[in-house]
């Protein structure tokens, strides 16, 4: 067990994890095939292969992230399919997912990341600021502690990962591609800081994967793998050994079965003629601004016709800006760029057509088959339909991809898929190629295969090819690179001439050299070597608190983690002032629509009379109509066609035919028959139009009777003495004042709450949640606090508009309702959690809740009527939605004037929701990835 | 021509891409089967099921008739109360209305005394509450004098009024619930249909790999609205066959055809908006919000909760700018009226407007956008 007076691990001969048979498949493709695996404890193991052969899905079941499907897993000493021992052992792990930063939060300073990360392993304030200064100083972020991680630079933002890792004191530290996509100085500085780590903490066993051959020799352990499968594992030196290879790549391809090997190709650069006319591509001084973030900054170049032209870089470097602005998607803030001699311009599809443009992350419709893209494509460059099936056999042969033409895209291997992508964009046969990065993650032999087709493309087909990349031996086999580093180009020549000039050897360190010319760093003495800023200075690890502490905390429902996760929540919220300002003002402005335009009142409706008699009596009973402000008098009607037609085209509501002779009936004593139409396709409205017209009937007939001396009132039997209480001036303000409310406090918490979780699922930073001991609960409730006080802050600026605005005052108690709020706000940001917990992307959260929640809220709450007198479905509904019992509540406390004792069993009803909602969520909420 | 084909092309990837998703088809199939019969059955007459008590001071033959006079489904059975329940009974929502008939009533109504009752009336919703205490009376006058008189019917008023619904002779209340239950569907699903496609399109990368290939934006939205179109038009179809005409049973007086060109052009309009709130929006929770934004005044504004012209002015002249209310018209003129071209030509000129505009909007924007999302 982890001893924290020396920071050894005791058993350090046995195996630190064993795997029997592990398998994984996800949906049809099989990302591991039974690997068996023992790994010694206190070692560095490397897992080696490129991307897709199930390194990634290896260390996310090691780590407890991805659910064990088939076969075993012990992991320091204990099976990892136990919840428990997943638990238990959670405070001695730490995993860094694959991916710039991929486990960081963006919006967040590195200073509240590592302060997030303490919290959640229950790290006490002062021991939290001792490790964060350790880290920081040892690692040079301390300079950073202020800056959000995401405006940091991809080495950084990986050295704050491994900061975030070792927090704890791990004793197993397991990073998935830590380096990928780094460049090459960051990526010394990387391992030199694990090397002094390591020194340091002799017992802590360090689990790397990595597609990069030539970073493998550092590690003591290898495991080989390919194709879901473990080749072999061993030391370097065993590796190496056994294939008799002079290097790990050439061991690595030795070790693949045979029918791969064999594809391997020779690659050789054949020499080129001379390109003519103007040049393919031209850059003069291209520039290109973020706000006050310069990404390129003044980059020239001239790419010749049929020339391969390399542009290295690490992520984020401006390679992908640059060939953005060269493709016309990104307008340059200054220069120009030129494509075969024309200026580029967004709308110049002539020039696009003689183009091709692939990347590995965007260039295929992952849903469709291959088949599908093929035709896509074809069509979209308009290829007419014959020559189009011929070019596309032509490629399907050309590129291998016969057998899979009926396979979906996204379900191809990851060198498959690259193949695909560059098939599908040379289908035009453009005379330049773009490629941003197509290599990235692809093995060794698929990269060499693609790289044979490369140079057929440029030498046989005399296809230009501008190509960025991060690997260095790929550089090589371009006519020309351009180093590229924080948004400038330092160098631009043959490979050769680079790697030759300053005598530095090879390519990488000429790369190192020029970067830390570039940065300014004495490469002698770099900051983060251990000599200069030893990781522990004065203390142990181990002495600051221990692993100890932490497991203890780990164990139970912990306060300070699930604050830690309301902090954090609320950070990110603060930090995207956008997104609140729509919800506050985006509310604030509804409300004011609603209650001013929302009318429950029928009046002004539209009437026309189609008098038949002409007689002051005629006129008389239509002044009875006129007068009141109900109706709204239109030019008269002539026949009773014009009744029809006049209805029928929506400008009459209510048509009144008066027949011939009515005065003169009337005087005779007899009863004539008026006739009243009316529009009855909005059946409530017509209902009150009749109520209206029955009024106004009844006026006529009293005044007719009063002008004969008989009061018709004195001749009822019983008067109506109508009381309408709580809103004695009848107005509906008063009922939609505080209506309005209880709608948007449910749907707009509702769908920020389900996107929140839903997009921690997307950008992977649920990683945390899975990996670190944070219980479900503590997760859910500490995402929602947050938004259970913007809904009530939401509330008071409601309240005051409710009040101040619209002039309807809280007549109950103000306590009940902002109680009532409280539980309402639970109630629709749980909704909006369960909703969310059984989706996958935002899109879907989003389309769900909006779907989900309009229904009810509007309708079956009683917005429009009271939920008792909803017929069906909608009733039982209506009964079991939270608004139901908070537009009860509001209306209660603001307009009848009721408090605690008249609304405890709204209180109680929405105190009901939350618990329900959280509990279901947690519930669906997995703990591990699928 | 090569435009068209990339149109057709790109929308054909679209339909592929939202059949692929199984809980969007889920939840659209929802929208217009479920969704748009419970809205529909729910709705009732203004008048459905009130609470009432009777707080029966007189106790007198006369009253025990009125007690038996109020019943369902405009009212539930009544309630006898005591006068101290009153206040704590409209309190806690027990009752909507309350009739107080004093004691000696009908000993007063016999002797021509004119006694008064009192109806306490909920008055927090006003709809309810107004319709609700003239039945009430209505039903107390007849009793009354059906028990004064017996055989004479009401006071007779010196000229008789015949009122006679068009449209919906029997006043059926599902008939305009479903139709705008249809409506909502159908603006809201367009919308985040739409929306979300080029936000999700955008959020994968896949849109900057459409606009290096030799297509314009105009096409690439084009195709998105009529491919996300075409399958809400098609939902819309079928529910109208299926839900509206066959479940719910409402005639439609109209053209059918005439019906579903208008919701096409609708259909066009909203889908435009969607683009145009998808292009302003940076991310999802900004789209959502938005969304909000724009559904909730459509839905309740449009004429299909509370009528347009009861309004103010300044919100009459709003809404003149949401398609939705050029619609919700148009489709109560032809499902109700049987309202032709001839008649309707005004919304049907509003609809291609407002969807032009919109359309032209989201397409300068768009462009803006891309340039924008780094």
């Amino acid at each position: 067990m982890y001893n924290a007076e020396d920071g050894s691990v005791s058993n350090v001969s046995g195996p630190i994890l064993r795997a029997e048979a592990l398998s994984h498949h996800y949906g049809q493709t099989a990302a591991l095939r039974a690997i068996s695996l023992s790994v010694p404890a206190g070692q560095m193991v490397g897992l080696l292969g490129p991307d897709g052969v199930g390194k990634s899905t290896l260390l996310g079941l090691i780590a407890g992230a991805r659910k064990m499907q088939a076969g075993g897993l012990e992991v320091l000493g204990g099976d990892m399919r136990a919840a428990s021992h997943r638990r238990a052992i959670g405070p001695r792990l730490a995993y860094m997912p694959q991916g710039l930063g991929k486990n960081l939060y963006q919006e967040l300073s590195v200073q509240e990341n590592l302060d997030f990360f303490g919290k959640l392993f229950g790290q006490g304030q002062h021991e939290r600021r001792a490790r964060i200064a350790r880290l920081t100083h040892a690692t040079g972020l301390h300079p950073f502690l202020a800056r959000p991680a995401g405006k940091l630079s991809g080495g950084m933002k990986q050295k704050l990962g491994l900061c975030c890792a070792l927090i704890h004191d791990p004793d197993l530290l397991i990073l998935d591609e830590p380096t990928t996509g780094v460049d090459p100085l960051s990526r010394r500085q990387f391992w030199e800081l694990i090397d002094a780590i390591r020194a340091e903490r002799a017992g802590m066993s360090v689990l790397v994967s990595t597609a990069y051959m030539d970073e493998a020799e550092r590690f003591d352990w290898l495991v080989a793998m390919d194709d879901g499968a473990v080749l072999a594992s061993g030391s370097p030196a065993e590796l190496k050994a056994r294939t008799k290879a002079p290097d790990l790549e050439a061991a690595f391809v030795a070790l693949l079965p045979e029918p791969k090997r064999a594809e391997r190709p020779s690659l050789t650069l054949t020499s080129r003629a001379p390109g003519t006319g103007a040049p393919a591509i031209a850059a003069k001084g291209l520039t290109r601004r973020f706000g006050d973030f310069t990404a390129v900054s003044d980059v020239s170049f001239e790419i010749e016709r049929g020339e391969i032209f390399g542009f290295l870089g690490s992520n984020g470097c401006g390679k992908t800006t640059t060939m953005k602005m060269l493709t016309g998607l990104l307008p340059a803030s200054e220069g120009e760029a030129f494509v075969f001699g024309h200026p580029v311009d967004a709308e110049d599809l002539a020039t696009r057509k003689r183009v091709g443009f692939m990347s590995q992350a965007f260039s295929l419709y992952g849903e469709l088959t291959v088949a599908q893209n093929f035709t896509l494509h074809g069509r979209l460059y308009g290829l007419e339909r014959h020559a189009m099936q011929a070019r596309i056999a032509a490629l399907v042969a050309r590129f291998g991809l016969a057998e899979h033409l009926e396979a979906r895209a996204d379900a191809l291997p990851l060198g498959i898929r690259q193949r695909l992508s560059l098939a599908v964009a040379i289908i035009h046969e453009p005379e330049l190629l773009i490629l941003d990065e197509p290599t990235s993650g692809v093995d060794p032999v698929a990269r060499d295969g693609f790289w044979a087709l490369l140079l057929e493309l440029s030498r046989r087909d005399r296809v230009t090819i501008f190509i960025s990349t991060h690997f260095m031996n790929e550089a090589m086999r371009c006519d020309r690179i351009s180093l590229m580093h924080a948004g400038k180009v330092l160098v631009c020549d043959t490979p050769a001439a680079i790697a030759e000039r300053d005598g530095a050897g090879s390519l990488e360190d000429a790369f190192i050299a020029y970067i830390a010319k570039a940065e300014g760093i004495a490469l002698e003495a770099p900051p983060s070597t251990p000599e200069a800023a030893p990781v522990a200075p004065a203390q142990a690890p181990g002495a600051i608190g221990g692993g100890a502490a932490g497991d203890a905390a780990a164990s139970g429902f912990s306060l300070t983690r699930l604050l830690a996760y309301s902090y954090l929540e609320m950070m990110a919220v603060l930090r995207d002032p956008v997104r609140l300002a729509f919800s506050f003002l985006g509310s604030a402005i509804l409300l004011i629509v609603i209650t001013y335009g929302f009318s429950l009142d029928v009046d002004s409706v539209r009437f026309a009379v189609l008098d038949e008699d002409q007689s002051p009596m005629s006129r008389a009973y239509a002044d009875a109509y006129r007068g009141s402000s109900y109706f709204a008098l239109n030019p008269p009607l002539t026949s009773a066609e014009e009744i029809d037609r006049r209805l029928r085209d929506g400008s009459l509501s209510l048509a009144l035919q008066i027949p011939p002779d009515f005065g003169r009936t009337l005087a005779r004593g007899e009863v004539p028959e008026i006739g009243a139409w009316i529009d009855g396709a909005n059946t409530a409205r017509a209902g009150r139009i009749e109520s209206y017209v029955a009024g106004a009937h009844q006026a006529f007939a009293a005044q007719l009777a009063r002008g004969a001396g008989i009061e018709l009132e004195a001749r009822q039997l019983a008067l109506a003495e109508p009381r309408f209480r709580y809103n004695p001036s009848f107005e509906s303000i008063y009922e939609i004042g505080p209506k309005s409310p209880a709608l948007l406090l449910m749907l707009f918490p509702a769908i920020l709450m389900a996107v929140s979780m839903a997009r921690e699922k997307e950008i992977g930073t649920i990683s945390n949640f899975y990996v670190t001991p944070t219980r479900r609960l503590e997760y859910l409730i500490g995402k929602q606090v947050p938004y259970i006080a913007i809904t009530a802050v939401n509330f008071l600026i409601l309240l005051l508009l409710v009040t101040l605005a619209l002039g309807v005052p809280v007549k109950g108690s103000f306590v009940t309702l902002v109680l009532g709020t409280v539980l309402y706000g639970g109630a629709a940001t749980g909704f909006g959690m369960l909703v969310s917990s059984l989706t996958r992307s935002q899109v879907a959260a989003v389309f769900a809740v909006a779907i989900l929640t309009m229904l009810p809220t509007i309708q079956f709450s009683g917005l429009m009527q009271p939920v008792s007198t909803i017929e069906g479905g909608g009733r039982v509904i209506g009964s079991l939605w939270p608004t139901t019992y908070y537009m009860h509540l509001s209306v209660g406390a603001y307009t009848k004037g009721l408090g605690l004792t008249e609304l405890w069993s709204d209180l109680l009803a929405l105190a009901a929701f939350t618990p329900v909602l959280v509990l279901l969520a947690s519930l669906f909420l997995k703990k591990q990835e699928a | 021509m090569q435009a068209l084909s990339n149109i057709f092309w790109l929308g054909i990837k679209e339909i592929r891409s939202f059949l692929g998703d199984w809980l969007l088809v889920g939840l659209v199939i929802w929208a217009f089967s479920g969704a748009v019969f419970e809205q529909s059955k729910g709705l009732s007459d203004a008048v459905n099921n009130a609470s009432v008590a009777i707080v029966d001071e007189d106790n007198s033959t006369l009253s025990r008739a009125i007690r038996t006079a109020l019943y369902p489904p405009y009212f539930q059975e009544p309630e006898l109360i005591s006068a101290d329940e009153i206040d704590a009974g409209m309190d806690h929502d027990r009752f909507m209305f309350v009739i107080v008939i004093p004691p000696d009533f009908e000993r007063d109504v016999r002797a021509g005394n004119q006694p008064s009752y009192q109806i306490n009336i909920d008055a927090t919703a006003v709809a309810q509450a107004s319709l609700g205490a003239e039945y009430i009376t209505h039903i107390m006058m007849d009793e009354i004098a059906h028990y004064a008189q017996p055989g004479a019917g009401t006071a007779a008023l010196p000229v008789t009024l015949v009122s006679r619904r068009a449209f919906n002779p029997n006043g059926t209340q599902r008939w305009f619930g479903a139709i705008i239950a249809l409506v909502d569907q159908l603006s809201m699903l367009t919308l985040v249909l739409t929306g979300a496609a080029l936000i999700r399109e955008r959020e994968h990368g896949t849109i900057e790999h459409l606009l290096v290939m030799p297509l314009t934006s105009v096409q690439i939205a084009l195709a998105k609205v009529w491919a996300n179109g075409l399958v809400i038009l098609i939902a819309f179809t079928l529910s109208l066959l299926l839900m509206f005409q066959g479940v719910l049973e409402v005639p439609v007086a109209g053209s059918r055809g005439f019906l579903l060109f208008g919701t096409a052009l609708y259909v066009v309009a909203a889908a435009a908006i969607g683009i145009f709130l998808a292009t302003i929006a940076r991310t999802m929770a900004q789209f959502a919000l938005l969304m909000l934004m724009t559904m909730l005044p459509m839905m309740m504004l449009s004429g299909g909760m509370t009528p347009v012209e009861s309004q103010p002015l300044a919100v009459q002249y709003l809404t003149y700018l949401m398609p939705s209310r050029h619609y919700v018209a148009f489709a109560q003129g032809v499902v109700f009226r049987g309202a032709d071209f001839a008649i309707l030509w005004p919304q049907v000129v509003a609809m291609i407007v407002l969807g032009g505009a919109f359309f032209a909007g989201a397409l300068m924007l768009f462009r803006r956008s891309i340039s924008a999302s780094k």
